[in-house]
Order: structure tokens, then sequence, then C-alpha cells
């Protein structure tokens, strides 16, 4: 099953290859890993997105807890919450086909932040699977470049994660 | 008081109460080298190759239970400390290393003698630093010490850049009494509901078993754990690593469990009906195949990591906490309690453990005209009244020390097991004996085994730490020779060496007393003469049987009950043991 694992770490050099050193060394996988500080800057929130059984999730969450640097975590799939991707999407266009991107873009509520003669970029965020149908809808052989930051969540209700 | 870096890490060091630091110097630790020599508190131990100071220290720590200390240059220096340093973490020692590094400036720039210490380390240690400030240096260590011996112990790195060491800059030097990390918090209580819940299934029990391992010796717990087993009347076994937890002489105790325990521990685990795990963490060579380990019993496991607990065994009831106080709780339960575990049962349970027990599953040929190991070992047990503090190589002869030493007190067993690094044993000595200067340390080997620290001689006589070294030279990696002939039909592929050294010369020309031992009737004798000289260094050369094996065994992959004995049972005794 894919779970999001929600951590807050200590911002500090070093922290994330923990984590990554902590999957690879064990043989977790890792689907998507986004860091950024958060409003407190001393701390980092990581979004990790992986599989597995409920054996090795729990293991997962237990050998993560060990890590000296982490503060707190929390498996997102395990209650409902909020998930969101963004993604930049640099389509190829024609005479042809600008309305039609347009159009699709428009359905997907996505902007366009860039355009060129022959290239639109799409902006658009996200549940990771509606970033799919998105890229699904696309003619493929238009598709320049996709880059996406791999999901993060929030818990619905007013519970929060943090100190 | 202003003081610089190098300094302030050894003023630290002092304000922990550290008695020894295990070293070796180089360029990126000479300002922190001057600090040492300027000052009498702390006092060094040049070994001779930075991996035996890592052992030192480690075994310094197993034997005192305070966490032993290495310092040790930038580049190789560090390098050379790791398998010391995975060592200590594999069998969850608390030690601190402190390795230099190169100028903050030129980190990261394949600077002379570089490597990033904390990358390298940071799957075998609890938790690693790089500082980066002379200010940061005092809290750094005060941190450093308080993960490295709390919780679930382990080494901790702490790499300093020769600058921030610097003896012509000077700050106000404060040692944090305590200190807090928000983000570890280790737990000591045990939950009172899971505890309750360990202690009624314990007293309904029909076929119980405490398996106890190294989580009780690191936890202190000895006492609470003779306590609880000798109350409840229920046999006990333990790990490589708990040998001494729990008094082995005690009729209670049935040997170690495990690929090379007994007969009797491991059928009672297998068909066990309630299982009490005690800082034990069902590592591959206890358990064998998972999927048929002890398919009767409902497991309660007491460890102060979570991430110990389920991890390859499920259990039922998971208990989160130091061993100590989760023991005295239970104890102070089953006092309270009017329940006792059924007489009846208990009895039944016990008559047919001493049935599996009869069959000795430890014997070995007494008669032979070849030194057999396990009966140099039955000597020095004899000699040293069974007080000695034992360290061990890897090998057969860990083994065998193992099955013939009977440990009646923690911290006297001394051995790698979770790495098994070769090696180990004679620094491991030397740490020790420092530790306990008039105990009686010695150390089990093997010819390969000692060859991989040898050089430690020089330290055992400049420091005068008259250790014993009992050598079971069979001229052959025993272990090794012995899955090749379970494994490989005898194909021995090189697990022997042409070129052995004369042991005796070798430890003359280091300075101590050789002793070449070829002769059964000789052993005892040599031993006694050994320890009779009391401040030498002496070297035991026994020249043991080749070939000899190590029995029991659960080969690799197999259950607790396919266990390959030295005289397999007959059917018929099987069918009376059954
Ligand atoms: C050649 C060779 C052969 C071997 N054969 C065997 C064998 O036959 N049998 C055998 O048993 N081993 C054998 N071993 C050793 C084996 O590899 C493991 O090292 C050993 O079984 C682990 O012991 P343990 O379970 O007691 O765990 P340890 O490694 O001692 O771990 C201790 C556990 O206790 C927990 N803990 C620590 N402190 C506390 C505390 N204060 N409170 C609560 N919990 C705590 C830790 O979290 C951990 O889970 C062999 C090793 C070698 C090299
Ligand atoms: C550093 C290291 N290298 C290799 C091994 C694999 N190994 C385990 S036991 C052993 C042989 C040990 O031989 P010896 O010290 O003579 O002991 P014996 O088994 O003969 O008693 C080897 C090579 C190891 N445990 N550690
Ligand atoms: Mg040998």
């Amino acid at each position: 099953m894919r779970h999001i694992i929600s951590i807050l770490i200590e911002n500090e050099a070093g922290a994330l290859s923990r984590v990554a050193g902590l999957f690879s060394a064990r043989g977790y996988n890792i689907e998507s890993l986004t860091v950024a500080p958060t409003e407190d800057s001393s701390l980092s929130r990581m979004t990790l997105v992986t599989r597995g059984n409920d054996h090795i999730i729990e293991q997962i969450t237990k050998q993560l807890n060990k890590l000296v640097d982490v503060v707190k975590l929390i498996d997102l799939a395990e209650a409902v919450h909020i998930e969101r991707e963004l993604m930049l999407v640099k389509i190829h266009t024609t005479e042809n086909s600008r309305a039609e991107v347009k159009r699709l873009n428009d359905i997907f509520r996505g902007k366009i932040i860039d355009v060129t003669a022959a290239s639109y970029v799409v902006e658009m965020t996200g549940p990771s699977d509606k970033l799919d149908a998105f890229i699904h809808a696309l003619d493929p052989d238009s598709i320049i470049e996709v880059v996406r930051s791999g999901p993060t969540g929030i818990s619905r209700g007013e519970k929060g994660l943090h100190l | 008081m202003e003081l610089s870096g190098g300094e302030i890490i050894v003023r630290c060091l002092k304000d922990e109460g550290v008695e020894y630091i295990f070293g070796y110097p180089g360029g990126a630790v000479l300002h922190l080298y001057d600090a040492i020599f300027q000052q009498d508190d702390v006092q060094h131990i040049l070994v001779r190759h930075e991996q035996a100071a890592t052992h030192a220290a480690d075994a310094y720590a197993r034997a005192t239970g305070k966490p032993g200390v290495v310092l040790v240059t930038s580049g190789p220096g560090a390098t050379n400390a790791v398998t010391g340093i995975a060592t200590a973490y594999m069998d969850s020692i608390p030690m601190v290393v402190i390795s230099g590094q190169v100028p903050t400036a030129v980190i990261g720039s394949d600077a002379f003698q570089e490597v990033d210490m904390v990358g390298i380390t940071r799957p075998c240690v609890k938790h690693n630093f790089l500082v980066k400030r002379t200010e940061d240096i005092a809290e750094t260590m005060k941190k450093a010490f308080y993960v490295a011996t709390t919780g679930r112990p382990g080494p901790v790195v702490v790499d300093i850049p020769k600058d921030i060491t610097e003896p012509g800059y000077k700050i106000p030097y404060h040692y944090p009494e305590s200190i807090h990390m928000r983000s570890y918090n280790p737990a000591v209580m045990g939950h009172k509901g899971q505890i309750k819940k360990a202690v009624d299934l314990l007293l309904l029990a029909k076929r119980p078993i405490i398996y106890a391992g190294g989580g009780v010796i690191l936890g202190e717990a000895s006492e609470e754990l003779t306590e609880i087993t000798r109350m409840l009347g229920f046999p006990i076994t333990n790990t490589l690593m708990g040998l001494g937890s729990f008094p082995a002489t005690d009729k209670q105790f049935i040997g170690m469990l495990g690929m090379h325990g007994t007969y009797e521990a491991n059928l009672a685990m297998h068909e066990s009906d309630v299982i009490l795990a005690v800082g034990a963490r069902f590592d591959d060579r206890v358990t064998g195949k998972i999927a048929e380990f002890c398919p009767y019993a409902k497991i309660i496991h007491i460890d102060v990591d979570p991430a110990s607990i389920s991890k390859t065994v499920m259990v039922d009831v998971p208990i989160v906490g130091q061993v100590k106080p989760v023991l005295q709780q239970m104890i102070d339960l089953i006092q309270d309690s009017k329940m006792r575990p059924s007489e009846e049962a208990l009895s039944a349970w016990w008559s047919q453990i001493d049935n599996w027990r009869s069959i000795d599953c430890l014997a070995y040929d007494r008669h032979s005209e070849i030194i057999k190991p396990q009966y140099v070992i039955e000597q020095l047990y004899q000699v040293t009244q069974g007080d000695a503090y034992i360290t061990s190589d890897v090998g057969q002869h860990q083994m065998f020390a193992a099955q013939f030493y009977p440990f009646d007190k923690p911290r006297r067993w001394i051995n790698s097991g979770g790495l098994g690094t070769m090696g180990f044993g004679l620094p491991a000595a030397i740490g020790a004996k420092l530790a306990f200067p008039d105990a009686d340390v010695a150390c089990i080997t093997g010819e390969a085994s000692i060859q991989m620290c040898i050089q430690e001689l020089a330290t055992a006589l400049q420091y005068d730490t008259p250790v014993k070294i009992i050598n079971l030279n069979n001229r052959y990696m025993g272990m090794v020779r012995q899955w090749q002939e379970f494994n490989y039909s005898g194909r021995y592929s090189h697990s022997y060496m042409d070129t052995i050294p004369d042991f005796v010369k070798l430890a003359e020309s280091y300075g101590h007393v050789g002793i070449r031992v070829d002769k059964p009737e000789q052993v005892k004798d040599a031993i006694e003469q050994a320890f009779a000289m009391k401040d030498r260094t002496v070297f035991l050369d026994f020249m043991t049987d080749r070939e000899e094996n190590v029995y029991p065994m659960i080969e690799a992959g197999k259950a607790h009950h396919d266990m390959k004995l030295r005289v397999a049972p007959s059917a018929k005794t099987e069918r009376e043991l059954a």
C-alpha cells in the first residue's frame, strides 16, 4: 500500500542524507521526497511517499523515529488528509494544437505561465492522479519536459503536526 | 576561564569523568594532542592501530558500563576506526569517537587526509556530528555522551576540524550540566497495561521460558532478571550477548540458545507456550528459520528500542522501556498477585527439559591424546575460578568459550556478537584490564583472529596490562573450515595459512612470555603458571585438535528442533525424550 509519511526534522546539514541513507541501507523504497524549512526555521518538513505492507511501514516509521534528528512524524495515509503536488509541463505547440492545449489546461484548472511561438509552460497543482490524468490527455509527442515536485500533504481537521 | 577548542575537548572529557582515551595522533588532531600533553586528568592510551583503539574503548565500556572514548586523526585514522565503530554499533555499546577533520575552510576540496567521516559512519553510528565552531564544542560533546549512553546505547562520532581547536583562539568554557534534545526522548518506563498483560500471561504459562539478551547487561538489570526468574521458577536461556545476565551455574539456566546453543535451550524454545524475551533482538543466529520459530508460543518482548520489537518475529505483548524498571514492575505485580504458575505444569515441563539435558549435547572426547579446545576452556574456568574477564575473538574458539565458561556475573564476557569482528579480542582484553587492573583478564582467540590486531602486544607492554592470551591454535580458520566440511564437501578453500608464526617467539619479541602447549596433560599447569605471573602478559599457544567442530549446530535456514549434534540421539532415545 502507498503511504505518505510526513516528518518534522531538525533543519541541519546532513539530516536529509540520514533519511535517504536509512531507506537505501534497509532496502525500503522511496517514491518521492520533498523537503523545505517550516515557519520555524530550525525545523524542516519532509514528505515521503513509500510503499510496503503494514509490517514494512511499521519498521519504516520506527526506524525514522529512531533517527536522532527526527522530531516527529505521522503517516498521513492513516487518516483523512489532503495531498497536493505541483507540476510544471513544457508543451510544444503548433498553430493547430494551441487552442486544444489551452482548453485542456482550463479543464484541469492549470495556469499557462510562459508562452513562446512554439511552446507553453503549464503550472498545475492537485492530487498526483489529477496531474497524471492531464499528462495522459496531452499528445505524448508534444511534451518537451515534465517537472513534478512529488506530493506533499496535510491532515484534515484542526489537529496538526508541530512541536 | 578561557580555553582553546583543543583544551575544551579535553576539559569536557574530564567533566564527563572519562578516565581513559584510546587514540593515535596525526596532523588534524595535533592541537588536541598538545592539550592532552598539558594535563593529567584524562590518561591517553596509545594503541598501535586505530581499530584497536575502538575495540579497547568498546571493551572498557562493556566491562564498566561507562562510555568508551576514542581519538583518531582525519582520513586514514578515521577510516581505520570504522570497523570498531561498527562493532560497537551492532552490539549497542556506548562510545564517543572524536575524529580529526581537515580545517573548515578546505572541507569538500579533497584536502590532504580528508574523508567525509560523518558520511562514512552514518550507517554504523547511533548519531554523529560535524562541529564547525569552537563555540559549539562543549554542547556537542555533552550531546554526544548523552546520546551514546541513554536509550539503546551506541557509538557517537564527533568530527572536529583542525581550525576549531586552534590554540590561539580561546573562549570562555562552560560545560552544560544536562541537556535536552527535543528530537530525542528515549523511553524509560513501560506501559502499565502491557506489563499487567505480560504478567497474566506468565502466570498462566505451562511451558514457559525466559530468553534474555544483551539488553539486560546494558540495562544493568541482572539482579531483577535473577529475581523474577527465581520467583517464577522458569527455565532461562541467554543469547551470546546475554551470557552472565543470569548465573550460568544456576539449575534454572539451560544454556545459550541459537545456532550453537544447547539442545535443551533450543528445544525448550521450540516447545514453549510463553516466551519472555528481555533485551534480546531475535537475531537470525538465534531464531533460525523464522517461519518455524517457536510455533506454539505467545511472546512478550521487553526492549527499549521500539524498532527491535516485531522486526523479524511478530510478538504478542510488546513492552517498550528500560529492562530494569519494567522487570521491577513485573516483580511487584507478581508479588501482589495471588496467582502462582501451576506447579504441576512446571514440574512436567522441567522433567521434559531434564530429559533433553540428559543427552549432554556439549559432551566431547575427554580421553583424546590431542588437546581439545573445550578442555582448555574448562581448565581456564577452573584456574580462574570462573571469575575472570574473558574477551574473545571470532570463530570456533568464541563458541567454545561461550559454551564452556559459565559466567555467573554480567560484564565478564566481552565479545563481538553482532558484527563478529576478528581482531577484537586482544585490544578488548587491554581495555578490560585497564578498567579492572586487579582482575584476571584472558583473551580467548584463534591463530587467525589474533593476527588481526597482534600489534597490540606492544600496547599491552607500554601500559603494563598483563593479560593472558589463550590461543586455541588449530592451524585453521576453524569456523570457516567447519562450514566447508559441512556444506562444501570438505573443500577447504583458503581456510588455512601455510605460514603461521612462532607465537612464542613473537610474544617474546614484544617483551612478553610465550608458552607453547602440545599435550593435554600440560594444559592446566600452563594456565596456572601463566596466571601466577601476575605482572606479565603471557601468550599461551595451545596446539589443539585441527578438526574439532562446534556442536550442537543449527545450520543456516533451519529451525530450532533441527539441530546437528555430535552424537545424534538414537530413534529410541528420541522417542523417550519426546
Ligand atoms: C560466530 C558467531 C556465532 C554466533 N552464534 C550465536 C548463537 O549460537 N547464539 C546466539 O545467541 N548468538 C550467536 N551469535 C551472536 C549473534 O550474532 C547476535 O549478536 C546475538 O544473538 C544478539 O544478542 P541479543 O539478542 O542479546 O542482542 P544484543 O545485540 O545484545 O541487543 C540488545 C537488545 O536489547 C535492547 N536493549 C539495550 N539496552 C536495553 C535496556 N536498557 N532496556 C531494554 N532493552 C535494551 C536493544 O535495543 C537490543 O534490541 C553468534 C555470533 C558469532 C560471531
Ligand atoms: C574481520 C573478519 N574477517 C573474516 C571473518 C570471517 N570469519 C569468521 S570466523 C573466521 C575464522 C577464525 O579463525 P580462528 O581465529 O583461527 O578461529 P577458530 O575458528 O579456528 O577457532 C573467519 C575468517 C570475520 N568474522 N571477521
Ligand atoms: Mg583457528
